[in-house]
């Protein structure tokens, strides 16, 4: 059996690729992504048109799928996060059929129960071998967990696994396995490391984050949930990633250590893993180089598929033993409802991600952010759009004082001997206006330009086209 | 008070306000450029028109470029800007 075809092109045509199909593609490449550009041009070069692109995310490095899209190869789009030129193309109305955003978990869900249907997925592989056996750890363009691609190589009608570094059969560890793969390219580059992963992540020195973080983890100490077992996810942002450093000390007064730190991987949580704060690390996408040479090294740094990290549709997924989660915002409205997909001006700059994920199955989801930033207080009446629902959010942490969901009576009576400045979410509002001055009303939004989907399938919100 | 040459304050970072003043036509003449003029467009105007009366600037070109600063920081930056303008050339 041979599946080594010998160029792309052949491999779209083998795999039966017609107009109005579906195609797939995963983000671990991140900003460094040569393969979605590749695939796509190739496509359009053989004239078929009409495609929905169903990418787990789309970066800067994406913008030729705006040309794609001016001239109907593509007609649609359907991601979890979306970034750069290609996003303000969408914002201001470039493609006629609304883009569909869903969430890491709401996206494998949709995918195992057939309500999105893949006919190819197109798998950009760091290493692979002649049979599609795959994974992310080996070659020039590792990039660590190929979690997210995992649900599209079991459901997709065809699969098509992209690589550059060939190795001997049988491949191992292999993420994808041949099992699930229909034909192997092999192609000069699937990806710039630059790109993939920042080299190191650095800890942030800006006061008001460190002050923010300081803050975060005095809210994690009062909770009830610092205790052997803990567990634990944040993002690589500033004061996410700075609340490890807090977190770290407080583990060790307590001398617990915490059964897993989950997600979005960064050095930060691989140095806690080999100093013994955690006893394993479930992985789906690796941030930093630290994160993948970690994965590939240590069996206590586990590859998760996108499924078992959030499906709400799995038996249980990772995010449902969750103790603690911290999240950014762009916005979050006195309901506690969060904006993640735009900033204040309507533009479209992001995404889920896992955000509402983590949050729904977190014990205590917590946001972290400036009172304002550039001026724009973090906290309004109404959030452009919402990402995350309020229920799902239980506090509000800024450097000049935190905001207990009132529904959550447990954690605001927990934190009564905590220290912090306690507010309502109302009167951080106010304070941030004190600073700022109250911004005049946003302009309004043009039509529909995306849905967006809950992790359950429901449309919880529309992001309008930016009026110019 | 007399604005006898070009003079800067500020940078273009995030929160902050980079002022750039010139020697006037006759009138104070503000020119604002901002990532947040749709939000806060009058207010960061009265903010530089404030600063100017209480300098006894009356004759000035100023131009901001804004980076969603407060006002307490936009009055800092142009009133440095608006002194160094006044100071005679070394």
């Amino acid at each position: 059996m041979n599946k080594m075809t010998s160029t792309l092109g052949e491999a779209i045509r083998l795999a039966g690729l017609r107009d109005g199909m579906t195609v797939s593609f995963h983000h671990h490449l991140r900003n460094g992504d040569y393969v979605l550009n590749m695939v796509m041009a190739e496509i359009a070069a053989q004239g078929i048109r009409d495609l929905t692109v169903q990418a787990s995310s789309l970066f800067d490095c994406h913008a030729p799928l705006v040309d794609h899209i001016r001239s109907g190869v593509v007609t649609g789009i359907e991601t979890d996060y979306m970034n750069g030129y290609i996003a303000k193309s969408i914002s201001e109305g470039v493609m006629p059929r609304p883009v569909v955003f869903r969430s890491h978990g709401g996206r494998p869900a949709a995918i195992t129960s057939g309500r999105v249907h893949i006919d190819v997925a197109f798998i950009a592989a760091p290493a692979a071998d002649k049979m599609g056996n795959a994974n992310g750890v080996d070659g020039p363009a590792a990039c660590g967990s190929l979690g997210y691609a995992i649900p599209d190589s079991r459901f997709a009608d065809k699969v098509v696994i992209l690589t550059d570094f060939l190795t001997d059969y049988p491949l191992t560890p292999a993420s994808i396995e041949e099992t699930d793969v229909d034909f192997v390219v092999k192609v000069d580059s699937i990806g710039d490391p630059k790109g993939i992963v920042s080299g190191t992540t650095r800890m942030t020195r800006d006061p008001v984050a460190l002050t923010i973080a300081r803050y975060a983890s005095r809210v994690i100490q009062f909770s009830g949930l610092l205790k052997e077992g803990f567990s634990f996810q944040t993002g690589a942002g500033g004061a996410s990633l700075a609340v490890t450093q807090y977190l770290k000390p407080l583990m060790k007064d307590l001398g617990i250590t915490g059964s897993f730190g989950l997600g979005g991987i960064t050095g930060y949580l691989v140095d806690m893993l080999k100093e013994g704060y955690f006893k394993r690390l479930m992985d789906v996408q690796c941030f930093d180089l630290q994160a993948v040479e970690s994965i590939k090294a240590n069996p206590l740094h586990h590859e998760v598929s996108a499924v078992r990290y959030a499906s709400p549709l799995a038996k249980s997924a990772l995010v449902d033993s969750l103790d603690v989660v911290v999240l950014g915002a762009t916005q979050i409205d006195t309901g506690f409802n969060v904006n993640v997909h735009t900033d204040s001006g309507g533009y479209i700059t992001g995404g889920s991600g896992g955000h509402s994920d983590t949050a729904a199955g977190a014990k205590l989801s917590m946001i972290v952010a400036p009172l304002y930033r550039a001026r724009l207080p973090i906290v309004v009446d109404k959030v452009l759009c919402v990402s995350t629902p309020g229920s799902t959010v239980d506090v509000l942490v800024t450097q000049r004082g935190v905001a207990v969901n009132p529904a959550n009576t447990q954690l605001k009576d927990s934190l009564k001997a905590s220290g912090l400045p306690l507010y309502e979410i109302e009167e951080l509002k106010q304070m941030a206006e004190s600073y700022t001055g109250t911004p005049a009303h946003n302009r309004p939004m043009g039509r529909v330009v995306a849905d967006v989907e809950y992790r359950d399938g429901s449309i919880i919100d529309h992001i309008g086209s930016v009026i110019r | 008070m007399k604005i006898l040459r070009n003079a800067v304050a500020g940078t273009l970072e995030s929160n902050d306000v980079l002022v750039a003043v010139s020697p006037g036509g006759g009138s104070v003449q503000v020119d604002v450029e901002s990532i947040v003029l749709e939000q806060f467009g009058p207010q960061i105007l009265k903010a530089v028109t404030d600063v100017a009366e209480i300098m006894h600037v009356t004759d000035a070109a100023i131009r901001l470029e804004d980076r969603g600063a407060l006002d307490c920081t936009i009055k800092a930056r142009v009133e440095t800007a608006l002194r160094r303008a006044m100071e005679a050339q070394k």
